[in-house]
């Protein structure tokens, strides 16, 4: 048995918790939360360009560094760990995914070229799973071309992006619909961006408007020319294709959030190992250890589902699990580690006293994080539904 | 980082599983899911049955080695086995104390005259153990043990006065191994023996305990001078609590992935209900179930990676938590399978007092978060060992 990281795994996990301690500290990161992009420009040159991090899962045909899931999750492990704010998610777990999963040939060329220099990309969808609409812009095609309309909400990182990859209803002229993905540069005429503030300030959330905004049939992800109207399968393909983009998306959130609660405990234990009353140190009381022991359990077990997903995400990546395989790991994964983080930041508060809720002290940073996450992709009980329908609403058992 | 097993660990799955198709049959059809903890009264003869059928085949204690018999499985061939016989309903294992806690037990610490004697009728699947640890007053402070063992010079025996509790089995077992106090002055873990019993004498008496389910696993024994003979106690005089400690660290998990096939066979039954009897419309019942399918999938991994090791030492933090997980998970399967019956959990099978299969798992996992360390103790142990936090102040007695 195999399930641990291999030498390598190991490797590249200690060199990213050796830089991102170093490089995303308290201050750092309170730093970052003042600048109007939410992270140091510099520094995300430096993990662009040196540590080439965005390169991970790009395959080394593509002049990737053609690592897997697991690598990935491991490297985002340590970034949600110590909170660093970057647009490396949206770039490498959002944007990254969708180009190599519904992108032809020429488009991954081109557009994971930019990616591998340096460019932020992001996923323009809300990922709401179960209930309101999916998606809130609409692709007409017409005799004169396709028009995007409509807006898309909450796409991360999405003011300083370099190019977006929107998720649009196309209405053909015969008046039916599907789902379609396009590239979208920032700055075309009829995008408008606009910053949303967010309770969490680590991270940063952006709505897109469309207003008219022209397409060409280059531009869309796969390149069927849009004009032509997809039959019926292709159609559930591609909202199919565009369900595993989300679940490859949500297995990188829940490793930040893995990385995140694991911190929220470390930083309480350390606080209550110092913390003294009654004369003795607060973490010799049993309701202390008691709370502390629940959430070396959350941690533990909520990265043991990450990893787990993870490999399922490599072994889907390389053809050899269905996409039904990835929803079920996705949802697994990202239900336990969004409630993990958010208990574990929770109890991190109270076991802090009252430090716990002032600015001063960081455990109010990870649960802001915590409650952003936890429904960022689609919360706990979005994907437990989801899985109750694969078990229970249909005829063939897991 | 892999999630499988390798080629050859699949290939003795797929052994294990055609022998257990071939003969998990006609006579033992009975006995197929039967034994399993909170059943472990019923179909006595019939296991200790099959248990010499899987000895004289050679499927138990494959975990030993090949001079005692064993096949000097590796972990991974352990952990399929297991998995394996749980998938196929495989009956509560009769002899699992003899095999996992004893055998290893003899073969680390005992004496050759000690393995000869013991280990072959174990491995034949003729002698049944049962264990002697907790009593009234050393539950989970198990060091406080009471019963006393005071050597007779004249005779070279050992006699054993005092009282065990919750043994398993006792009055189907030949033997008993008991941690006894050897020097009468010291306390705690310091002066005690560890002694190997047999429990076909006068001065043993078991009393069945009536469990809230109606049926008996558990037992009271008492010891009355009972007679133990100067050859079977394991290790010195006085060493007898690094032998007891050392006996519950040799099951390392390999039975665990067989305990979550049980799990996962007491699921699919929930489901199964829930399906026939519309509570799988119930939102709140739907999230309930998705969460247990969650709880489950990851006990699996969590399983994995502590079966995988570590090379940096994380292994011991991960396992600490595995208690402490399942008992909490299985304790609320079984109210979740109440709810998903709904009102008629309330009617029983027949009377007197017969349960159906879920409605006796609802009440036998009230048992799980106790035995084996209550989950209070659990989370002490993590607190303590895996975060480093101070230990709990002891009393002076």
């Amino acid at each position: 048995m195999e399930f641990k990281f291999t030498d390598e795994q190991i490797m590249i996990r200690d060199t990213a918790e050796a830089f991102v301690s170093e490089v995303s500290t308290s201050a750092a990161v309170r730093s970052a939360m003042l600048e109007p992009a939410g992270y140091d420009a510099d520094l995300w040159r430096q993990i662009s360009g040196e540590l080439f991090w965005q390169a991970l899962p790009i395959p080394e045909a593509l002049g990737g560094l053609g690592l897997g899931y697991v690598e990935l999750a491991a490297t985002l492990e340590q970034t949600g760990r110590f909170l660093l704010c970057s647009p490396l998610v949206a770039t490498a777990a959002f944007a990254v995914p969708a180009i190599r999963l519904a992108a032809n040939a020429a488009q991954q060329e081109l557009y994971l070229g930019r990616v591998l220099e340096g460019q932020v990309a992001t996923l323009a969808h809300a990922g709401v799973q179960t209930h309101g609409s999916q998606v809130d812009v609409q692709a007409t095609v017409s005799d004169q071309g396709v028009y995007l309309n409509g807006v898309s909400r909450r796409v991360l990182n999405g003011q300083t992006a370099d190019f977006f990859i929107v998720a649009a209803q196309e209405t053909f002229a015969s008046g039916e619909q599907g789902l379609s993905l396009w590239f979208v540069d920032s700055g075309t005429q009829g995008l408008t961006v606009k910053a949303l503030p967010t309770m969490d300030q680590t991270r940063r959330l952006a709505e897109l408007r469309f207003e008219n905004l022209v397409l060409s049939p280059e531009q869309r992800l796969g390149g069927v020319a849009a004009s032509q109207e997809p039959l019926q399968e292709q159609r559930q393909c591609q909202a199919q294709v565009l369900n595993s983009i989300l679940d490859l998306a949500a297995i990188a959130v829940s490793a930040e959030q893995v990385g995140g609660a694991q911190q929220s405990l470390d930083i309480s234990v350390a606080y209550i190992k110092e913390r003294v009353q009654f004369g003795r140190t607060i973490a010799s009381y049993q309701a202390i250890k008691h709370k502390c022991a629940d959430m070396m359990l959350k941690a533990e077990s909520a990265r043991s589902g990450l990893y787990y997903a993870a490999c399922i995400a490599d072994e889907f990546l390389a053809g050899s699990c269905d996409a039904e395989t990835l929803a079920e790991a996705a949802s697994i994964s990202k239900a336990y580690s969004s409630e993990a983080f958010f208990f574990n930041a929770g109890c991190g508060i109270q076991l802090h006293g009252g430090v716990g809720i002032t600015s001063e002290y960081d455990i109010q940073l990870y649960f802001k994080r915590a409650r952003a996450l936890e429904s960022f992709l689609g919360n706990a009980s979005e994907h437990r539904e989801r899985l109750a329908k694969q078990l229970l609403d249909s005829e063939v058992s897991l | 980082m892999k999630l499988r097993f390798s080629a050859s660990d699949e290939a003795f799955r797929v052994e294990v599983a055609n022998w257990l198709r071939d003969n998990l049959c006609g006579e033992f059809e009975a006995i197929r899911f039967r034994g399993g903890p909170g059943d472990e009264h019923s179909f006595v003869d019939q296991r200790k049955a099959w248990e010499r059928k899987m000895g004289e085949a050679g499927w138990t204690c494959i975990g030993w080695p090949l001079a005692w018999g064993g096949r000097a499985a590796t972990i991974e061939q352990q952990v399929v086995f297991n998995e394996e016989y749980a998938r196929a309903g495989g009956p509560g294992r009769i002899g699992h104390i003899g095999e996992t806690l004893m055998g290893p037990t003899l073969i680390t610490y005992g004496s050759e005259a000690q393995k000869a004697k013991y280990l072959p009728s174990i491995r034949s699947g003729d002698a049944i153990w049962c264990q002697g640890y907790s009593e009234p007053s050393a539950g989970s402070d198990l060091a406080n043990v009471k019963t006393k063992a005071v050597f007779d010079e004249q005779a070279q025996v050992w006699h054993i006065t005092g009282q065990k509790v919750w043994t398993s089995l006792a009055h189907e077992s030949q033997y008993c191994f008991v941690v006894a106090r050897t020097d009468l002055q010291a306390k705690g873990h310091k002066g005690l023996g560890f002694f190997m019993l047999d429990m076909h004498q006068p001065g043993v008496t078991i009393r069945p305990i009536e469990q809230l389910t109606g049926t008996s696993e558990f037992n009271e024994v008492f010891f009355d001078s009972a007679v133990c003979s100067a050859e079977d106690i394991v290790g010195q005089p006085g060493e007898g609590w690094q032998v007891a400690m050392a006996l519950l660290g040799f099951e390392r998990g390999v039975s665990t992935l067989g305990q979550q096939m049980l799990f996962q066979n007491e699921f699919n039954d929930i489901v199964k209900l829930a399906k026939s009897n519309g509570a799988d419309r119930d939102p709140i019942l739907r999230q309930r179930i998705a969460e247990a399918h969650i709880g489950l999938r990851i006990m699996r991994y969590n399983t994995l990676r502590v079966l995988s090791g570590s090379d940096e030492g994380e292994l011991q933090a991960e396992g600490m938590i595995y208690k402490l997980y399942w008992s909490s998970w299985h304790r609320n399967l079984g109210k979740l399978a109440m709810d998903v019956m709904g009102a008629e959990s309330e009617i029983l099978e027949a009377e007197p007092y017969e349960l159906n299969r879920l409605q006796s798992m609802f009440l036998f996992t009230r048992a799980d978060t106790i035995y084996g360390g209550t989950n209070q103790i659990q989370r002490n142990l993590i607190a303590e060992r895996a975060l480093g936090m101070p230990r709990e102040p002891r009393g002076n007695n």
